[in-house]
């Protein structure tokens, strides 16, 4: 279960959280939505420790994040998926999928780590000569499935993905959206999902919540999204200029 | 009225003094910290073999041709100038000895440190800080691997151990560049100049070549990650980080020579 009881984080003089209250339970798939640049990807980076808040607590099954135990045993359990994929341009695909499985706690020997590397990539609709091409010889999408192979090669328990199919065609984000359903369904993963495609909220939330100023401003079942009475949502979900939330921010 | 504008140059110019010292010390501050963490987790496993691997070919074995031919040139160049500055008052015939001194105790271990500061410091901010900007360290953080073991570590450690090396081949392919000018055009015997050479240098002479090589080499390599892994954001940020890594790679490397120059050699 994750918490977070009233995060805040600025940069500088930009607020960006302004008292984050959220809960996540074990097993679920939530789904965060909210206008770019609303910080998203920040309250991610937040839990992970990447980025440390300035208020606020953020605990994981009841211990909190920042407390310095072991850092690398509380980071195996997660597995994340950058908005910007970040993989290693060093590394041919394949050791980007399996860095864990080849260095560490989880270290295996290397040709089992590159078939679990080349079965992950198959998962994400990779072929398995992908597996020892570079990141930088493939396209945007490619690097984003890639990055959500890395994301699941370990099996994590809790896995955030930042935007998993902006960049994909309609047919692979659909692949992507089963796929991280079956995660959650059959791995039991709990799963922490950024996206801006309403498609993918709908086929993978359990809950959504949608950040705006700084604040969750809504918190649901996904089956009440459409219902719900709250005019910055529905602004969102149909995507009107019209509404609320201002377009110029 | 006019006593604040008369004051208001002088408080400003005092702050802003304040702020720089501040500034340096706090930058110094953060430098020692950085160096002794990357100290620290050379000593401490997990060891990255491969990464450790892959800087000894960057560092090392990739420069040797520059610092061969930095070496060769210099070398060269300072056969001629001792001799014609030594015809001035008839002491030509000290170019094996001046030469073999120069090169060793100073030109070798300078030229191959800012070589290393021109070819390793720079790919190495840029690599690194290319990272920071495109999320891949703090990828590294979440696949459970410490950034400053996987990166800056292997890279420190590569610097030290190959750069006395590097200085080494410098050192003798710089004493080689003079010898070759000197029985070429300076009509020295070939023989009597390489033992004027040998007989010359002393094991103080070649101690502290090697061990400014070490220092260098640890220098450069640690501006490189330095720099990189505090860099701004964007490609201004990479473009940025790199600059800064080399000024200060190339300045400490000179202090750090004067200083230990004067350590060996000031009695
Ligand atoms: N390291 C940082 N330093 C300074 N500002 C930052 C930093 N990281 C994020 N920000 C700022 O925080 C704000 C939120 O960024 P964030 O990436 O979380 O947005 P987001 O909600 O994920 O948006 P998008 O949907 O476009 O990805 C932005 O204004 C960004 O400029
Ligand atoms: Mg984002």
């Amino acid at each position: 279960m994750i918490t977070l009881t009233d995060v805040h984080k600025s940069f500088g003089a930009k607020q960006i959280l302004r008292g984050v209250n959220l809960t996540v339970e074990r097993g679920e798939s939530c789904v965060i939505i909210g206008g770019s640049g609303t910080g998203k990807s920040v309250m991610l980076k937040c839990i992970l420790g990447l980025v440390t808040p300035d208020r606020g607590t953020i605990t994981v099954d009841g211990e909190e994040v920042s407390a310095s135990g072991d850092r690398d045993a509380f980071l195996a359990r997660f597995g994340m998926l950058f908005q910007g994929a970040a993989l290693f341009d060093s590394l041919p695909v394949w050791q980007n999928v399996a860095f864990r499985l080849l260095r560490g706690s989880l270290k295996r020997p290397r040709h089992e780590a590159r078939e679990i590397a080349i079965e992950k990539l198959r998962r994400v609709g990779l072929s398995p000569d992908v597996a020892d091409q570079f990141p930088a010889e493939l396209s945007g999408g490619m690097q984003k499935r890639v990055g959500l192979a890395r994301a699941i090669a370990a099996d994590p328990e809790i896995i955030f993905f930042d935007e998993p199919t902006t960049g994909l065609d309609p047919i692979m984000a659909g692949v992507i959206n089963e796929l991280i359903r079956e995660i959650v369904v059959e791995m039991g993963a709990t799963a922490l999902t950024i996206t801006h495609d309403m498609t993918s909220v709908r086929a993978i939330a359990d809950k959504v919540a949608m950040l705006h100023g700084g604040k969750i401003r809504w918190h649901g079942p996904v089956a009440e999204m459409d219902t719900a009475n709250d005019p910055y949502l529905t602004q969102f979900i149909t995507g009107s200029a019209h509404g609320p939330i201002e377009t110029v921010r | 009225m006019s006593t604040t504008r008369a004051a208001n140059p002088i408080l400003h110019l005092l702050a802003r003094l304040g702020a720089a010292v501040l500034g340096t010390f706090a930058a110094v501050g953060r430098l020692t910290l950085f160096t002794l963490s990357t100290f620290r987790h050379m000593l401490t496993p997990p060891f990255y073999s491969r990464e450790f691997f892959h800087a000894l070919m960057n560092v090392g074995y990739l420069s040797l041709p520059v610092v061969g031919l930095t070496a060769l040139f210099t070398g060269g160049a300072l056969a001629l100038q001792i001799y014609a500055g030594g015809a001035r008052f008839s002491a030509e015939q000290v170019v094996p000895q001046i030469v073999a001194l120069g090169v060793v105790r100073e030109l070798g271990p300078v030229m191959v440190g800012l070589m290393m500061a021109a070819r390793v410091t720079s790919s190495i901010a840029a690599e690194i800080a290319t990272m920071k900007v495109t999320e891949q360290i703090d990828a590294l953080v979440t696949l459970s691997t410490h950034p400053m073991k996987y990166l800056t570590a292997p890279r420190v450690l590569a610097g030290l151990l190959t750069v006395p090396f590097l200085v080494a081949v410098g050192d003798t392919v710089g004493v080689f560049g003079g010898w070759f000018v000197a029985i070429k055009s300076l009509d020295f015997n070939s023989a009597t100049y390489l033992k004027n050479t040998i007989d010359f240098l002393e094991m103080p002479d070649i101690v502290s070549s090697l061990v400014k090589g070490a220092a260098f080499g640890v220098i450069a390599t640690l501006m490189g990650c330095y720099f990189g892994m505090n860099s701004g954001r964007g490609a201004q940020g990479v473009g940025q980080a790199t600059k800064s890594s080399v000024v200060a790679a190339a300045v400490l490397i000179l202090a750090a020579n004067f200083l230990l120059t004067q350590a060996f050699f000031a009695a």
